[in-house]
């Protein structure tokens, strides 16, 4: 039975685990702003967060947000959890962050810690090394959060060798920016704080649509 | 030599997005990599696009970045040394 053991959604300055609104922001600040605020308020000391672009630390901290107050990293085999992602806009940002740094010849300065952002999947990586997760992972493009296709690929790892999976939806653009990071685990969670919901697709739509 | 020292350390925080460090934190002769700032590859990349950048100075061997980068202090003395601002 995979279940999905806490959730965390970040879009219009605000935060919600669960459901519940955690954190928020002054509608004004910009996304920059409102993340170095929401990191600040989880009173984590992780340098490299300062290093990552928007999509990763957007990604990162809804993350950071699902997993606090649940034993998920300390419970679950590293080895063999899976990290799930999907966007619309790849990591385009950045990428015309790098276009822009290059497009003048006479002052051509391309950044290395831009470059590396301009893949969509870095943000990925940035939560495996957080966390040490060394298990299957898959970054999807899709036009819009697809739940469908969430929960087919989920089960899929999940009956295959992951025995537990971060999954959701982290997308950045020129206009509006938006994750949502649910945790699944294929065995009984005794941990109180978290939720029990079974993964399918009208509860991950349900749970999307939520806040 | 303080003064462009006082001065890298500004560059470097920005530069390297290092947040959470304060310039009176950074020993001009501790290690910039490994127990001391904790730099990484990419920002050994940044240090060079930094002494290109702001000073002129292209380091054509990456493998002279060990010394150069040793320690901030290396660092102003090989600008000082070869710098063309």
């Amino acid at each position: 039975m995979n279940n999905i053991i806490s959730y965390a959604h970040i879009k219009n300055n605000s935060v919600s685990v669960n459901g519940t609104p955690v954190f928020s922001s002054e509608k004004n600040a910009t996304l920059s702003e409102f993340l170095s605020e929401a990191y600040k308020s989880m009173e984590i000391s992780y340098p490299k967060f300062h290093k990552m672009d928007l999509q990763c630390k957007l990604g990162f901290l809804c993350t950071e947000f699902a997993l606090q107050n649940t034993a998920f990293i300390s419970e679950n085999d590293l080895t063999k959890t899976a990290i799930i992602i999907s966007n619309s806009a790849s990591s385009l940002q950045t990428d015309k962050l790098h276009q822009h740094s290059i497009d003048d010849k006479t002052n051509y300065f391309p950044s290395p810690a831009i470059f590396v952002y301009t893949l969509p999947n870095i943000s990925i990586g940035e939560l495996a090394i957080r966390h040490k997760i060394t298990g299957e992972n898959a970054f999807f493009i899709c036009e819009k959060f697809d739940a469908h296709l969430m929960v087919n690929y989920t089960e899929l790892v999940l009956n295959d060798n992951a025995s537990s999976s971060i999954c959701g939806w982290v997308e950045v653009d020129d206009t509006a920016y938006e994750a949502f990071i649910f945790l699944v685990e294929t065995k009984n969670n005794t941990n109180k704080n978290t939720i029990f919901k079974p993964l399918n697709q009208l509860v991950v739509t349900q749970i999307y649509n939520q806040t | 030599m303080d003064a462009l020292i006082e001065k890298l350390k500004g560059q470097i925080i920005e530069q390297l997005n290092l947040a959470e460090v304060k310039p009176e934190e950074i020993n001009p002769d501790s290690p910039l990599f490994g127990d001391g700032l904790g730099l990484d590859s990419i920002d050994a990349l940044e240090l060079i696009v930094l002494l290109e950048k702001h000073y002129g100075i292209k380091i054509e061997d990456p493998k002279d970045g060990k010394t150069i980068f040793q320690s901030l202090r290396t660092m102003a003395e090989y600008i000082k040394a070869n710098g063309k601002s």
